[in-house]
């Protein structure tokens, strides 16, 4: 596109353009309107004076014959002025005035008339306008009055070349403006269609030129800045998880492969059942992982809020703690329960069930100490789920909440690790030998999202806590519930 | 007992009627939902299993439509749609239970016995009697041999449950659905601890075994003797 078709295209410019002819019109109109009003003025006061005047001399005729008429009109036209007489016999012939004759037509009319003439002035002949009236006296006598109105022509035709030339300058000027606003918004603009550009062409890391100044241009590029930022960190995160995708799904499914192909191949020697059981199990965890994936990706979704109903969390919390209270045992690990007062609260009670039992499976799975060799039997340590109301900050604002805390005395998260273990797949290396689909946490996480809530993992000095906090609804009651476990 | 299966994949309903067959139940197929409803009109099955999707007439409809007309053959959907909503339009719409595809055929055919089970077995019976051990659906009340057994309210209910259903095997996540209400998959084999606890109250200090695990499928109360 060449710079003048994207000038003539742009907003700016179209505007001004529109701006700059409007108001040159509006302008012309005005002045048309004025100056036909005064001629009109002028042009009557005229015919009015020079009606006057023709009277009026026609009088002096009269009452004192040629005579008399010749004698005012010379004694008028001593002092120069625009004012023109003639007066003549019955065949044109000159008796008074400052005009030597008419021409043969105009004499014979009557009334008013309008002719060019020419003076012999200081600068030579020149050809002049007037205006007249020729009256017929008594006995053939003919009188002409009239005025010279080329001065106030002239007037005229200034007046119009001025405003003439005075639009056009309007109209350039605002075309002139328009291109040199117009092409500056344009030049930011076009940073911003490059930048776009470059990004849809799939380099994220491109950025909307920036000028310093601080404008409104300045600021929206700041905050498309923000966002392509933003876009960026989801999108490498993405990345990430497709990667992890990818390596969670593709690993099983060649081990599967393999071991199923290396079966076909060596009939005899394969135990088959052995086989087969293990093709099984492993394609019963796939589902599994692919279940949690659908799973998160339809809570993140978050629509869904159809089975929520009133339930009272403490209870909640509790059936789960007793469902793993055996498991717990049988790890060597206690399970203790400390329950503050209860709530109602719209929850789904089977998201928020396996979002809690999730939490303590990790507990049981990471919290543990390693158990040794020797002594199978002795503690490895103490799960500790509290529950209750607390006050908490959730998207800055400070709002009563139901808390549930997880916590253990296990090897803990790092600081730096907790966000890459609430991703999915995000297993941290450690635990990437353990059973589990690396999903647990990222689905708590997408559960507390759709309550409205938040998952955060904290240092437990040793240890790991995690607190899912579920913020109270408007119209919640709480209640008092001690409920030991 | 006769088995309606009203599924539209050639190939899995040839595999699922030959699997339950081969486990003593006779199968008719049916290809679309216009057909099962027709099939099922005659009420000469026990236990329909319908999947959700089928040609000409999806499988809630169906099942709505034989509810309306009072029919009232115990259902099993089958669904590849596994979240909680979905399974809650199902068994509202006049469905007993629901599994998600894909499913173990154990885990099928434990659940398609229950539910004729269900429905042959009387609900209002107040007590269950397995050999020598008795369970009080009223008292709460759990004696084998005359030996009062001391359960905690979880533990009776997984009982009464297993016991309900005594001489079927019951499976994991049946236990899981059926006993704490929860239809999410645990990771870890948090059933198996309490079926052991629960185990070593009945079981432990007498002559025979009761419960049973069934591998790979769950367990099972039954009296061998």
């Amino acid at each position: 596109m060449t710079t003048l078709s994207k000038l003539l295209k742009s907003t700016t410019f179209r505007l001004l353009l529109i701006f700059a002819v409007l108001f040159a019109g509006a302008a012309t109109l005005v002045i048309v309107y004025i100056s036909w009003n005064s001629n009109r003025v002028l042009e009557g006061r005229l015919k009015q004076t020079i009606l006057a005047e023709t009277l009026g001399l026609a009088e002096q005729y009269r009452s004192g014959g040629v005579t008399r008429l010749a004698k005012t009109i010379n004694r008028r036209i001593i002092t120069p002025s625009n004012a023109l007489y003639l007066v003549t016999d019955n065949d044109g012939g000159w008796i008074a005035g400052n005009v030597k004759a008419l021409t043969r037509d105009l004499w014979n009319t009557q009334g008013r008339v309008e002719f060019a003439y020419q003076r012999n002035g200081a600068r030579g002949h020149e050809m002049r306008h007037a205006v007249a009236r020729i009256y017929r006296l008594a006995r053939g006598y003919r009188l002409m009055v009239g005025r010279d109105v080329e001065d106030q022509r002239q007037f005229t035709q200034i007046i119009r070349n001025a405003v003439l030339s005075g639009l056009a300058f309007m109209v350039l000027v605002g075309l002139g403006g328009g291109w040199l606003v117009s092409r500056d918004l344009l030049r930011r603009i076009d940073g911003v269609t490059q930048t776009s550009r470059v990004i849809m062409a799939g380099d994220l890391s491109g950025r909307v030129p920036i000028n310093g100044s601080g404008d409104e241009f300045d600021r929206l590029a700041l905050n498309l800045n923000a966002m392509l930022e933003r876009i960026e960190q989801l999108m490498n995160g993405l990345r990430e998880v497709s990667d992890n995708i990818a390596h969670d799904l593709k690993t099983p499914l060649s081990r599967m492969r393999n071991r199923v192909e290396t079966a076909l191949r060596d009939k005899s020697r394969v135990d088959c059942q052995d086989v087969l059981e293990k093709t099984i199990e492993e394609s019963d965890d796939l589902i599994r992982t692919f279940n949690s994936l659908l799973s998160i990706a339809r809570l993140e979704a978050g629509s869904n809020r159809s089975n929520f109903a009133h339930n009272d969390l403490q209870e909640l919390v509790g059936d789960v703690a007793e469902l793993y209270e055996p498991l717990a045992d049988q790890n060597s690990m206690q399970l203790v329960m400390s329950s503050g007062p209860s709530a109602q609260i719209n929850v789904d009670r089977q998201l928020l069930g396996q979002a809690i039992a999730n939490l303590i499976e990790n507990a049981l799975k990471y919290g543990g100490a390693e158990q040794g060799e020797a002594a199978p039997e002795q503690d490895r340590g103490t799960i500790t789920i509290e529950a209750g109301l607390h006050p908490a900050s959730i998207n800055g604002d400070q709002q009563e909440a139901f808390f549930i805390a997880i916590s253990d005395q296990g090897t803990g998260i790092a600081e730096k690790d907790v966000k890459s273990a609430m991703q999915r797949f995000g297993r941290l290396e450690k635990s990437r030998s353990k059973p589990g689909t690396g999903l647990g946490l990222s689905l708590v996480s997408a559960v507390a999202k759709l309550h409205g809530g938040t998952l955060s993992l904290e240092d437990n000095q040793p240890g790991l806590v995690a607190r899912l906090i579920i913020p109270l609804d408007k119209h919640q009651d709480t209640q008092s519930a001690d409920r030991p476990l | 007992m006769r088995v309606l299966l009203v599924e539209d994949d050639r190939e899995a309903a040839l595999y699922l009627s030959k699997a339950l067959d081969e486990s003593g139940h006779s199968v008719k197929i049916a290809h679309d939902g216009e057909e099962g409803l027709k099939y099922a009109r005659s009420k000469e099955h026990d236990v329909l299993i319908v999947d959700r999707m089928l040609p000409r007439l999806d499988g809630l409809s169906m099942i709505e439509i034989l509810r309306t007309e009072s029919i009232g053959v115990p259902v099993l959907i089958l669904s590849a749609l596994g979240e909680v909503d979905d399974r809650v339009k199902g068994l509202q719409a006049g469905g007993d239970d629901y599994l998600t595809k894909p499913y173990a055929f154990t885990e099928l055919l434990a659940r398609v016995e229950a539910l004729h089970r269900r429905d042959s077995f009387e609900q209002g019976q107040t007590s269950y009697q397995v050999a020598d051990l008795v369970l009080d659906r009223l008292t709460r009340q759990v004696q084998r041999q005359d030996k009062t057994i001391l359960l905690q309210p979880r533990e009776f209910r997984l009982l009464e449950y297993l016991m309900r259903h005594a001489g079927q095997v019951v499976t994991r996540t049946m236990l899981l659905e059926n006993v704490w209400h929860y239809h999410f998959d645990p990771q870890t084999n948090v059933i198996d601890v309490h079926i052991s606890r629960l185990r070593a109250k009945i079981d432990k200090n007498f002559d025979t075994a009761l419960l049973k695990t069934i591998r790979g499928a769950g367990y099972m109360i039954r009296d061998d003797t």
